[in-house]
């Protein structure tokens, strides 16, 4: 079995480190990671807890494949109730700190309580212990790590941390490992912060030695990664152009949501978009990107590295942006770009590195901005209360906004609010781009019908990674859909949630799926773990998970109203591109998805449901 | 014919499947702490350099070693450590210019490559071929083909 089989727990207020064997039924239902982390968070807290409060307690967790030989096996998450969403929140993570804390010999670690003062937790094998941050507080992610790995004197060690925007309560802050990779939505760095845990610093060298059959693991590893290898996509597209291969192609679907989603097709998108990152800067000669990267065990290696042009305006004076950095991906460049109309590229560059460097999520932090641009446009705000001009547009504005939430000063603290909340104390509710409270990504579900339904109902909130249709109506993996048609997409929604859970808990990378299917994943899991693990089986657990986050929700008081989209998707037609003149059909899809689901027309899952799945 | 590792970091991810398979075939886990290739991370320059022994055919290890635990295996021209004889002294580790032998706290022993016999597993890993396994003599071929197709030999029109 590839499960270390033991948890850590610390309790914070007591500060207390304490070992206890995996609940091994549980990972028989559950698999890992989300699944299984999050079995542990409902039974353990009540689903009304105020998130930000000692008695919300936050996962770190591995799947059964991290830290092993199968590709991408070095997935980690970050399981808590979100305070931006009130839902549960669950956030995943590449680098290597993930698979360190399996190689010292931990499925999970459950932080409980709230720290007196600043601590860090040091995990080094089986000795734990929990430190003093005080010299860390207030300072960034970057700063962190550097220091945590001077003063033990091991370069080798991985450290998750948090940076000012978690301190500060930034409700969209994540937590970063690895200096630019994070788990990074919903808001788990803010969580992490209000229990006073600075960051969580790992050395693992007992290694995950507890494969069930190795010589049919390496066989089903070996064959996998050929599948990755031989895909176009995952063999070719992503290695070169990193998930920003999607920039042009979304655009001229006609989804790539722009300004706020006033339009949905950007005309700077050329100028930020992956073939951009390759080309020569005019300035200096050089391209924006330098190489790519896998994080831990991955054979696809989609990350970017970038360094930024040191004469651009925005660096010129601060040379520890200098340096060669996590690069845009498609999601950062669209919510930091074209969300906001700045089309930049070394502009939206730094951005990204602010959000690394002081942990928070630019999904939300963009689209954020981009609903306060467009309240400045309105005249509902001004210059003298954001502290900056900020029309469409503007890169200043854009990364002032940036500098000013990390730090916690001034309008800063009123961005740090989400855009649900900030729209709503202006007035101006309909601005937010927003389902359960977190703003949605890339990908407009006027021109990608399937993405409506995945942002309604995904039960994190607005979110692409719960069930990419794009793969289907877009790319045509594993079928081809029209993804101007609502038709069949309440299928196609739940057979992806459903497979994304099983994967989201078996320690690889969602990316995968873009060449494998759960036939590809059930081989090596089986190969890894005791138990018989088949397609069918996977496809259960990842729905036994769905109903299980749904029911979380229902319990912490959402209901069927929260499984809507703004707005602005369902009454503003697009006005240019392929999908001209349409706007959502969430409302004929979601009635069709409940009953798909087994759930009642209020969208609670029938008995039937829940003694299907075990519940 | 006698084969060298042979390493190029351009073609490098830093995915440390290389680690992983090291480790596995020498301590049956994937325990990249024991492995006996490094990949190293240059953060700010972006470059990762995976790095090992290169087999020195005049090895100061073997030569520094007092009781003649490095010997070379006949079949691959690899530097190999016989535990049993190891006494742990580490003085090859001093001797060593390039740290790629290491002592391990856990056996008490140094440990270094040995080519695995013949069929390195971090080159069989290595998913981009930045790790390959190539005839000693031409370790520099292809570096020579690209400089080679650079050479500009076409008459002008």
């Amino acid at each position: 079995m590839a499960w270390a089989k033991k948890i850590l727990r610390v309790n914070l207020s007591k500060g207390t480190c304490a070992s206890e064997p995996l609940n091994m039924e549980w990972a028989q239902q559950y698999l890992g990671q989300r699944g299984l982390a999050t079995k542990y968070l409902v039974a353990e807290t009540d689903p009304k807890v105020d998130p930000l409060s000692p008695d919300n307690k936050l996962i770190m967790t591995t799947g059964p494949l991290t830290g092993t030989m199968a590709s991408t096996g070095g997935r980690y998450s970050v399981v808590t109730k979100g305070p931006l969403t009130g839902a549960i929140a669950c956030s995943n993570s590449g680098g290597y700190f993930g698979a360190e804390l399996k190689m010292a010999g931990w499925d999970m670690i459950i932080f409980e309580g709230k720290s007196p003062k600043p601590v860090y937790l040091w995990l080094e094998n089986d000795k734990a212990e929990l430190r003093d941050a005080s010299h860390l507080w207030g300072t960034t992610t970057w700063h962190t790590e550097e220091t945590i790995k001077a003063a033990h004197q091991d370069p080798q060690i991985r450290i998750a941390s948090i940076g000012r925007a978690g301190e500060n309560g930034v409700l969209y802050a994540c937590v970063v490992n690895d200096l630019h990779r994070a788990a990074g939505r919903s808001g788990v760095g803010a969580v992490m912060g209000s229990k006073n845990l600075k960051a969580v610093a790992v050395r693992g060298t007992v290694g995950v030695g507890n494969v069930r059959d190795f010589k049919a693991f390496l066989q089903a590893t070996t064959a996998a990664k050929k599948v990755l290898a031989d895909n176009a996509v995952t063999g070719q597209g992503l290695p070169k152009f990193g998930t920003q291969v999607l920039m042009n192609v979304i655009n001229e679907v006609g989804a790539l949501p722009t300004r706020n989603a006033n339009d949905v097709q950007f005309e700077g998108a050329r100028k930020i978009s992956a073939e951009a990152m390759h080309e020569k800067r005019p300035t200096d000669g050089k391209a924006n990107l330098i190489t790519n990267a896998a994080c831990f065990g991955c054979t696809i290696a989609c990350g970017r590295v970038s360094q930024v042009d040191k004469t651009h305006w925005s660096v010129v004076n601060n040379p520890k942006y200098w340096g060669a950095t996590g690069g845009l991906e498609y999601e950062n460049a669209w919510s930091l770009g074209a969300a906001n109309g700045v089309d930049d590229l070394e502009a939206l560059t730094v951005a990204n590195m602010i959000c690394n460097e002081d942990g928070m999520d630019p999904i939300t932090f963009g689209a954020t901005v981009g609903a306060v641009m467009e309240m400045y446009q309105m005249g509902v705000l001004k210059k003298e209360q954001i502290g900056i001009e900020s029309p469409f547009g503007s890169a200043q504005a854009l990364l002032e906004m940036a500098h000013m939430t990390a730090e916690g000063r001034g309008f800063g603290k009123e961005l740090a609010l989400g855009s649900a909340r900030l729209t709503k104390k202006y007035g101006h509710p309909e601005l937010s781009m927003t389902v359960k409270g977190q703003e949605f990504p890339a990908y407009d579900p006027r021109g990608i019908q399937g993405m409506g339904l995945t942002y309604a109902t995904s039960n994190r909130g607005a979110c692409h990674l719960r069930s990419y249709t794009v793969a289907s109506e877009i790319l045509g993996v594993p079928v081809k859909t029209d993804p101007l048609a609502t038709d069949g997409k309440p299928d196609l929604v739940k057979a992806f949630q459903d497979a994304t859970a099983a994967f989201d808990s078996s320690g690889t990378c969602i990316f995968t799926t873009f060449a494998w299917t759960l036939g590809d994943l059930a081989p090596q899991l089986d190969a890894a773990c005791e138990g018989g693990w088949t397609l069918e089986r996977l496809a259960e657990v990842g729905e036994r998970i769905w109903n299980m986050e749904r029911q979380y929700n229902l319990a912490a008081g959402l209901t069927a109203k929260d499984d809507d989209l703004p707005k602005r998707l369902k009454t503003e037609p697009a006005k240019t591109g392929p999908a001209k003149g349409m706007v959502s059909g969430i409302d004929k899809m979601i009635p069709e998805y409940y009953k798909v689901r087994g759930w009642t027309t209020e969208g609670v899952p029938t008995k039937d449901t829940m003694k299907r799945l075990g519940l | 014919m006698q084969k060298s590792l042979h390493i190029d970091p351009n073609k490098c991810t830093g995915c440390l499947q290389c680690e992983m398979a090291c480790s596995y075939e020498n301590y049956g886990a994937f325990n990249i702490s024991k492995s006996r290739i490094k990949v190293f991370n240059f953060e700010s320059a972006g470059r990762k350099v995976p790095y090992t022994c290169t087999q020195c055919a005049e090895a100061w290890c073997m030569h520094a070693c007092p009781v003649d635990a490095i010997r070379i295996d006949a079949a691959t021209g690899a530097k190999v450590v016989f535990e049993g004889t190891c006494v742990g002294c580490k003085v090859c580790t001093i001797a060593c210019p390039f740290g790629t032998i290491n002592y391990v706290a856990d056996s008490g022993k140094v440990q270094k490559c040995d080519l695995c016999g013949g069929q390195p597993a971090c080159a069989e890993a290595c998913p981009t071929g930045a790790i390959t396994y190539v005839e000693s003599d031409w370790t520099g071929l292809g570096k020579m083909r690209q400089w080679a197709e650079k050479t500009d030999t076409q008459p002008r029109a």
